[in-house]
């Protein structure tokens, strides 16, 4: 075999965002060598790109808030069909994460009183996100870089991990390539947390950057871990959908928290005709009720605007199909109605939500203060994931952690804004600390040589590739994109995902004849190329689950089985590779909740 | 649709040369769209870096017409396309690969800057006191993206290379917000004076006018700090001055809590 480098650490983790940093964080605090691998630089990850907030039940704003009510609100947010222990423990910890963060330099916006400010989120019952402006994911990011730095964690940035490593059953260590150079290198590691984020590169419309080519679900998934609900991708209801370049780019839900309104082109707020039964009680039914809730008022009920996103997607989508969208495709979003209500409105616009003034008025010549957006739905997150313990995110591959958005469980069949950072920070912290106990009681393990030769040999294909083919791996993936987008999106139905599945096993096909030009350093149409075998994988099991659950609920919107049935609320989907291979999909019963958690479900209807 | 024509630097750190691409130009199209149709069309192997594009990460940092820019944030329809646009990579740092530079300094640095360390918390549950008004300046330090443009630009870094004495704008922004963080009580005043190199800044503000965050580098971060430099060393009124300060500062936090 050629000489790799080779590293040592204890605990490996993949993926530098919120989930992967927090992993670090803790797995060095409790006293191992820790190895942090991203592709990007330090510092960029998604977590960046979060804009409204933490969601913790701290009741700083409203005393009436506790975990509880975090935790029937997720649940209610995900259909049920939520892990209730992740729920539970993610409500039950947000709060100290979130003062955690305060105690390592993160400055949040404050309220009179001096403490950590909480606003208003769709399906949050009280305000409960603790936030900066809206760049809160800046905040985090920054804060726990910062900290992570002093801790003595080496970080091996622009790496591209290819696959995991094994000794029998259990994950020994992982085999990438170091992007600047296009070197390979072996990373030896007694534990391993994925922390990868999510998928949204497999879509044509998306908030999400290059990185997020579902390579954590993909390598746990090809070390034989179980990924389940990965049926249920979020579009988040605003993103922008003018002019084109900028289509997908995300308009944070907090333009709606501080009062913004949705209507359609004949200037009606359309949310109002589309309450939900389980949120009609706790959801205004006139306008002034609405305003006031987002100022604050604790007798008020909130807007429809603030319903969950899958919900407000869906609604923004029959707006448009039925022809009374805006002139671009889309619907308005409007917050410089607000004036009417408040002196110095543009001022307050400004200062609540300057990342999104500024975004528009340079990217679309539109003076948010001013004018309403163009909105429409932007694929952003994926509910999805590797299957984990839920208090310890270990999968059923011993030695292999999962957190963030690549692991599944808290969210169900739709997750709540501001969930996402928190979830990052619970889940991180305890993956983190789990994967260090781990590696505390295991040895290294043996790297398989053969397995890595394979992988590098299989790598390099694309540039002895004359005779192979000549297919251009941009094209392939646009191609997957145009097909998720159409077959596998909001609206779905069996006929398009057969269809879909069909396409993906062709696009299987050209993706091993890619060809590539110039050399192994720093080339993205080599990085593209491999990244493909990731994006496949994760399409399949998107296209593979959401036919299994044959059902409405969530994310999930199927228009040939249009409503929810009980006999899927009480599972979930879960995909596997067969020992030929092959993917496979089952349905796998839901843990039973135990009654203190049902009984807590129940005084929250 | 119109077609413009771009210059882009090709190379490593070896050797390199502007080459001609063309693109098509949509409506409402930044330079990153165009980087990206060039690398999907006519060079799949044009190294750059990019995440968000929105202006949020600061990966995508290059040098547009000579001018620092993040290329996500830089509309076609503001350049001259009756000429060609340059795009090439950030002078201030080597290159690795066409418009991708080697920035790992900037993570060295910051390494060896004082980390926060807060002052006790203010109420029996671990938390700490602040009002907003007193964390404003913070905040705004805070909202940089570390797209390292202030460094690009600066001639202690560009043109003199004095990498090794002077820690930069981003840094000094970032001691700023660490000094200025109310709840901290590092002194980094010492090292900002010697290894960090604060004298060599002679406020040209060619930081400040780069900053895609608009952040007020010069006046709000750094003359405050030589301020501090110089009055800490120099200025024994001004040091009982602070003093005084500090524990008005901390009679207000106690008026907070009551």
């Amino acid at each position: 075999m050629p000489d790799y480098e080779t590293f040592e650490h204890d605990v490996l983790v993949i993926g530098a965002g919120g989930a992967g940093l927090r992993a670090a964080i803790e797995a060095s605090a409790a006293g191992v060598r820790v190895g942090l691998v991203c592709k990007s630089l330090l510092g960029k990850a998604h977590t960046v790109m979060a804009e409204g907030g933490i969601a913790a039940a701290l009741a700083n704003v409203d005393e009436r808030d506790n975990w509880k009510v975090h935790f029937a609100d997720t649940m209610r947010g995900g259909q049920y069909v939520n892990q209730w222990r992740m729920a539970e423990l993610h409500a039950k910890e947000a709060p100290d994460r979130v003062r955690e963060l305060e105690a390592w330099g993160a400055v949040f916006d404050r309220t009179k009183d001096g403490r950590i400010l909480q606003r208003h989120f769709g399906g949050h019952k009280y305000p409960r996100l603790a936030h900066v402006g809206d760049r809160t994911g800046l905040e985090m990011i920054r804060t726990l870089q910062d900290h992570g730095v002093h801790q003595g964690i080496d970080v091996h940035m622009e790496h591209t991990i290819l696959s995991l490593l094994k000794d029998g059953e259990r994950v020994v260590g992982a085999f990438g390539y170091e992007r600047e150079r296009g070197r390979f290198k072996v990373f030896r590691a007694k534990a391993i947390v994925l922390a990868t984020g999510g998928i949204g590169r497999a879509y044509k419309i998306t908030s999400n950057s290059w990185e997020y080519t579902g390579d954590g679900h993909a390598l746990a998934y090809d070390a034989g871990a179980e990924l389940i609900d990965m049926e249920f991708v979020q579009f988040h209801p605003t993103g922008m959908v003018w002019p084109p370049s900028v289509m997908g780019i995300l308009v944070t839900e907090g333009v709606r928290g501080e009062g913004g309104v949705l209507a359609n082109k004949d200037g009606k707020r359309f949310m109002f005709d589309s309450i939900p039964e389980n949120y009609r009680a706790q959801t205004a039914d006139n306008e002034e009720e609405g305003w006031r809730y987002c100022q604050g008022h604790k007798d008020a009920r909130r807007p429809p605007e603030l319903l969950t996103r899958d919900h407000v997607s869906r609604c923004i989508v029959r707006e448009i199909k039925e022809g009374r969208g805006s002139p671009h495709g889309g619907v308005y979003l409007d917050i410089s109605w607000i004036k009417q209500k408040m002196p110095n409105a543009a001022e307050h616009i400004k200062r609540k939500l300057p990342s999104m003034y500024h975004q528009f008025k340079q990217l679309a010549d539109i003076d948010i203060t001013e004018q309403p957006m163009e909105v429409g739905p932007t694929t952003h997150y994926i509910m999805g994931g590797v299957r984990v313990d839920p208090d310890t995110q270990m999968s059923r591959v011993p030695g292999l952690f999962a957190a963030g958005e690549c692991a599944a469980g808290i969210n169900g069949a739709n997750r709540l804004g501001g969930n996402s950072l928190s979830d990052l920070l619970v889940f991180g912290k305890r993956a983190g600390e789990f994967a260090a106990k781990f590696a505390r009681e295991n040895s290294l393990g043996k790297i398989d040589n053969d397995r890595v030769d394979a992988v590098a040999r299989e790598a390099v294909t694309p540039f002895e590739s004359r005779d192979r083919g000549s297919e251009n791996p941009y094209a392939i993936q646009k191609d997957l994109q145009e097909t998720m987008q159409n077959l596998v999106g909001i609206v779905r139905n069996e006929s398009e995902m057969r269809d879909a599945l069909e396409r993906i096993g062709s696009f299987k096909a050209r993706a091993e004849k890619t060809a590539v030009t110039g050399n192994r350093e720093y080339n993205p149409g080599w990085h593209t190329a491999l990244d493909l075998k990731n994006l496949l994988i994760v399409s399949e099991a998107i296209t593979r689950a959401a036919l299994e659950r044959k059902e409405s609920r969530g994310a999930q919107f199927r228009e040939d089985y249009p409503d929810k049935d009980e006999r899927f609320g009480k599972v979930n989907t879960m995909i596997s590779k067969s020992p030929s291979h092959s993917m496979q999909v089952r349905l796998e019963p839901l843990p039973e909740m135990p009654d203190y958690l049902r009984q807590i479900i129940e005084e929250m209807k | 649709m119109a077609i413009a024509t771009f210059k882009i630097w090709r190379g490593d750190a070896k050797a390199g040369e502007l080459r001609d691409y063309t693109a098509e130009v949509a409506e409402g199209m930044v330079v990153l769209d165009a980087v990206h149709q060039i690398q999907a069309t006519q060079a799949p192997d044009l190294a750059c870096r990019w995440n968000c594009k929105a202006g949020k990460c600061g990966s995508c940092s290059a040098e547009v017409n000579g001018m620092p820019k993040l290329m996500c944030m830089t509309r076609l329809s503001d350049l001259p396309l009756e000429k060609p646009v340059t795009i090439e990579p950030m002078k201030a740092f080597p290159v690795v690969k066409d418009l991708v530079t080697d920035v790992s300094w900037n993570f060295r640095v910051k390494k060896k800057i004082k980390p926060f360390k807060p002052r006790p918390p203010d109420a029996p549950d671990g938390t700490w006191r602040m009002r907003q008004e007193d964390i404003d300046r913070v905040q705004e330090f805070r909202k940089c993206i570390e797209c390292f443009l202030c460094q690009d630009v600066c001639h202690v870094l560009r043109d003199h290379q004095m990498h090794d004495k002077f820690i930069g704008p981003r840094f000094l922004i970032h001691v700023a917000a660490l000094e200025m963080h109310p709840l901290d009580t590092q002194d980094r005043l010492e090292e900002l004076r010697n290894t960090q190199g604060i004298g060599y800044c002679n406020i040209t503000k060619c930081c400040t006018k780069v900053c895609p965050e608009s952040i007020q580098i010069t006046d709000s971060g750094i003359i405050p700090l030589k301020e501090r430099v110089v009055d800490d060393f120099y200025d024994p009124f001004g040091w009982i001055w602070r003093w005084l300060k500090k524990r008005s500062d901390r009679q207000k936090v106690e008026a907070l809590k009551r």
